[in-house]
């Protein structure tokens, strides 16, 4: 049999077939279908209208829905649209509903999936939002789709994919202290630009991607869609199994599947770690990379430091060590992506303060879980750019008006670099903080 | 949608390189639920109302896609450059070019998640160009598109441009969408 890549590998088994091959069209059973606020509304409009005004899902197991796009606003529609998948849940008797207002309720999809259990090497995850790619952290093939497809999706359990080629991207080498997972995925996005993984997959390797923690493979897997990735992988170790058996309370059984030798990979390049330096994203663009000795001493209006793929513990862990002791020079938002992150900033403590002590004592604003200013959303978001104002942000996207004003500028940093900027007030090499 | 009409006219509207989808239907108007039809139309009045002004309408710029409260643009064509529809998976974006009046995309290539937003919808009918287009083309050109011989004539300036074939997407596209064409292969019961 001919040596396939882990995607490949995924693909072959869901389409039951032994063998797929990059190019091919392929039908795949579907493992679990996410949706939230934003789309969850159409998509259950594209499903009435095709299945049926009384049809049910295929696997009410299998649809889990989790709002957290408009959620601390007052915009009457965006209410509106949590009531349509408040009432949906209901009918379709789902058991995985995250409703606002309750204490099931989350926050930001692609975290709250792997927190309640519904990520798992070897499987297909399909979403209605890009960033649904985040899942391939785990060794699962996990990627967005708009709502004909799920609403395809939610009536048959299937859809129809083209095998997308793998580039292979290995890390070598030790982590410094000053970088993180988004410093070396944004030098990968600004190499290959923002269209150079277009239709294809992008697997990490190396001895630099195993020593990260599962957050940081999470950064890594996250941005792979703003380089048009498909989806982006990491084959599962005993951190990544670890991390799933402690969350898989629902105790599905799941196949982990690696990559065989062998295997062809369009497209492979080396990275020695070691020698990267703090990484920017200039206005407009997530591949518009620029190093920050580059452009250290930009200067600021707003630090930002939240959302899917900057808005976890370990980000606000490395957001805390450099803001702990001093005062933010510009406005600074602090979003927890979960509930679950929300209450780890509360508990956990660094030099004797609480996370949430050191940011609010830094002078920075808490906001509640949810994707919050990082797309935007309606004018009275929390942390939302309403002018033409310049922001370093820990969030994914920069493109014009991404985070509210059209000609707002927004550089995305890691959060170490984010923090050192806070407390400066223009663009900020973490090296200046970290000993 | 139905099948794909064999020619379409219409005046182009021009744009650049990485339209992203932020761009082509700003968040804020996300709140629309495009399954009420109502609602769907809303998406029109707002499409493409956060490409910056010196972007909008190339070669010159500054040339809105409709006038504020139009919720149809004079427009048929959109001529664009490389990977036209990237960021976002929201499907709010070919909805709202639909919406708007806008029957083709013509662009070098297309992030892949719009693209199949595109097509599995059948809101609109993405085409591949092989040259640079979106430096040929003027805002408000009258173009005629001869489908099945993958042409797009230039009527004022009399130039023709050779298209990618649509290739797999075809039978989708021409059933109407992927509701439609599942059911022509078998994979849906009618
Ligand atoms: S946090 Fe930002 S990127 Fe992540 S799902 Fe929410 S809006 Fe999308």
């Amino acid at each position: 049999m001919p040596a396939m890549t882990l995607t490949e590998k995924i693909l072959a088994k869901h389409s039951k077939s032994a063998v797929v091959e990059p190019g091919q069209n392929i039908w795949i059973d579907i493992d679990i279908l996410m949706t939230h606020d934003v789309c969850g509304p159409g998509t259950i409009g594209v499903f009435k209208k095709n299945f049926g005004k009384d049809a049910k899902v295929w696997d009410p197991k299998k649809v889990v829905i989790i709002p957290d796009h408009y959620i601390f606003t007052a915009d009457k529609m965006a209410n509106r649209n949590i009531d349509v998948l408040r009432e949906f849940a209901s009918e379709q008797k789902l058991p995985y509903y995250y409703d606002v207002g309750t204490e099931k309720y989350k926050g930001v999809c692609h975290i709250a999936l792997p927190e309640e259990g519904h990520t798992r090497p070897g499987e297909v995850l399909l979403g209605t939002d890009s960033h649904t790619c985040t899942a391939g952290a785990f060794g699962e093939f996990a990627t967005g789709i708009g709502n004909t497809d799920a609403g395809f999706v939610m009536g048959t359990g299937n859809l129809w994919l083209k095998v997308p080629p793998t580039m292979r991207f290995v890390f070598d080498g030790n982590l410094p202290p000053y970088l993180m997972a988004k410093d070396l995925i944004l030098a990968v996005i600004g190499d290959i630009g923002c269209d150079g993984a277009t239709y294809k997959a992008m697997e990490f390797d190396g001895p630099g991607v195993f020593a990260l923690n599962i957050e940081e493979r999470m950064t890594l897997c996250n941005m792979v869609i703003e380089a048009g990735g498909k989806n982006g992988v990491i084959a599962p170790d005993k951190i990544t199994l670890d991390f799933i058996n402690a969350k898989n309370k629902h105790k599905v059984p799941f196949t982990p599947m690696y990559t065989d030798p062998g295997a062809k990979f369009a497209y492979e390049k080396v990275y020695d770690i070691s020698k990267l330096q703090p990484v920017v994203a200039k206005p407009h663009s997530p591949d518009n990379k620029s190093f920050v000795s580059e452009v250290k001493g930009t200067k600021l209006d707003r630090a930002y430091i939240g959302s899917c793929t900057g808005g976890k513990m370990t980000d606000f862990r490395a957001a805390a060590s450099i803001m702990h002791g001093h005062n933010v020079k510009i406005d600074t938002f602090v979003v927890p992506a979960t509930t679950e992150v929300a209450k780890g900033l509360k508990t956990e403590k660094m030099h004797g303060k609480t996370l949430e002590q050191i940011f609010l004592d830094s002078g920075a604003k808490m906001g509640e879980a949810s994707c919050a200013a990082c797309l935007g959303g309606p004018s009275d978001t929390f942390g939302r750019l309403n002018q033409a104002i310049r922001c370093i942000s820990t969030t994914n996207r920069n493109f014009p008006g991404r985070m509210g004003h059209k000609e707002a500028e927004v550089f995305l940093a890691s959060p170490l670099t984010v923090a050192a900027s806070a407390i400066s007030g223009t663009i900020t090499d973490p090296r200046e903080y970290i000993a | 949608m139905s099948k794909i009409q064999d020619v379409i006219t219409g005046k182009a509207y021009v744009l650049g390189d990485n339209i992203d989808t932020d761009q082509i239907i700003p968040a804020e108007y996300l709140t629309f639920n495009p399954a009420i039809p109502e609602e769907y139309k809303q998406f029109g009045k707002y499409a493409l109302s956060s490409v910056p002004p010196s972007q909008s309408g190339l070669p010159k710029g500054n040339i809105p896609f409709h006038t504020d409260n139009e919720f149809v643009s004079p427009y048929t064509f959109i001529i664009a450059g490389k990977n036209f529809g990237c960021g976002s998976s929201r499907e709010h974006a070919p909805v709202a070019l639909d919406a708007a009046g806008i029957k083709v995309v013509v662009a070098e290539f297309y992030a892949r998640i719009f693209f199949r937003n595109a097509v599995n919808g059948g809101y609109l009918v993405p085409f591949e160009c092989q040259d640079r287009l979106c430096e040929k083309v003027c805002t408000g050109d009258e173009l005629k598109l001869d489908v099945p011989n993958c042409k797009l004539h230039n009527l004022t300036t009399k130039e023709t441009y050779p298209l990618n074939p649509l290739g797999e997407i075809a039978p989708i596209l021409n059933a109407g969408g992927i509701f439609p064409y599942a059911k022509q292969v078998g994979m849906l019961k009618s």
